[in-house]
């Protein structure tokens, strides 16, 4: 029924310190049929996923992708991959970094870490579902 | 012609002149295709946000260039942030003045600085008449009973 469908919709925590593109990658995953949970930076990301607590208020198994900015003030988009690649529940989780400069270096640092893509800013809805439908069959895959 | 069409015929010249004039590029067709049934205000109020996130920046900026010592990593952070929202809703040349703009505070150029701000300013007040009459354009439509056109 409607937690069934639930379940299958995949839940992606989106990262971003500008408002407004928080909203707008909020908008562009509920169109591609995901359910988002926004953090306005990457301590905020951390908290959530559980990674900061020691009791564990552990959101991360809930979490299908994170996809976040590469420039955020305080840890850029590039460290809270690194902090996720480091985590023994987390590492498995895509992680997107999403950034407005196309620097070679820049991208291939965040491959190297883990990143499963980098996508340029600002983002497109055919980007997205793209995204969305790649994302049901690295699932698939797992199984 | 009746009142609707000749709306709607306005409508559509306003926005194909906001593209060739180059106000808006094709992010803000973008924003149009995320609105919806389910968020039929989408775009008013991400450009909404924006226009109040805007008027924070280019007070800030102001501040920030009035100092006696300039921080101009400070400055460059707050032009980073006005190119990222411009970008995002599609107001080009908003957010090329931004792309000047970072040069200038790269090599620390106060005189540079100060003439971008003042562009940023004008091209921000520019954009945001246009599309508040772009936005008072499609409340008469829907007010009047029609349906606002969809923009390629």
């Amino acid at each position: 029924m409607a937690c069934n469908y639930e379940e299958d919709v995949p839940h992606v925590l989106a990262v971003d310190d500008n408002l407004i593109d928080r909203k707008l990658v909020e908008k562009l995953l509920k169109s591609s049929s995901c359910r988002v949970t926004t953090a306005e930076n990457g301590m905020r990301a951390l908290e959530y996923l559980g990674l900061k607590e020691t009791h564990q208020q552990n959101n991360g198994s809930k979490v299908n992708m994170i996809i976040t900015d590469y420039c955020m003030p305080g840890m850029t988009g590039y460290e809270l991959l690194q902090k996720i690649k480091e985590s023994s529940v987390l590492k498995e989780v895509p992680v997107i970094i999403m950034s407005s400069e196309n620097i070679p270096t820049r991208v291939n640092e965040c491959l190297e870490m883990g990143a499963h893509k980098f996508m340029l800013k600002p983002l497109k809805l055919s980007d997205v579902k793209k995204l969305r439908h790649q994302l049901t069959n690295v699932e698939v895959e797992k199984r | 012609m009746d009142a609707i069409t000749q709306l709607q015929r306005q409508f559509v010249e306003y926005t194909t002149s906001l593209y060739r004039e180059g106000y808006l590029d094709d992010q803000f067709t973008q924003l149009q295709k995320l609105q919806d049934e389910s968020n039929p205000d989408f775009v008013v109020e991400v450009v909404t946000l924006f226009f109040e996130d805007s008027e924070k920046l280019l007070n800030n900026l102001a501040t920030a260039l009035q100092q006696e010592n300039i921080d101009y990593k400070q400055v460059d952070a707050h032009v980073h942030q006005f190119k990222g929202s411009s970008s995002s809703i599609g107001a080009q040349r908003v957010k090329n003045v931004c792309v000047v703009f970072r040069n200038y505070c790269d090599e620390k150029n106060l005189d540079g600085c100060v003439l971008c701000l003042q562009q940023a300013k004008n091209e921000y007040i520019l954009i945001r008449n246009k599309l508040e009459a772009l936005f008072n354009l499609e409340q008469q439509i829907l007010q009047a009973g029609g349906s606002v056109p969809m923009m390629a």
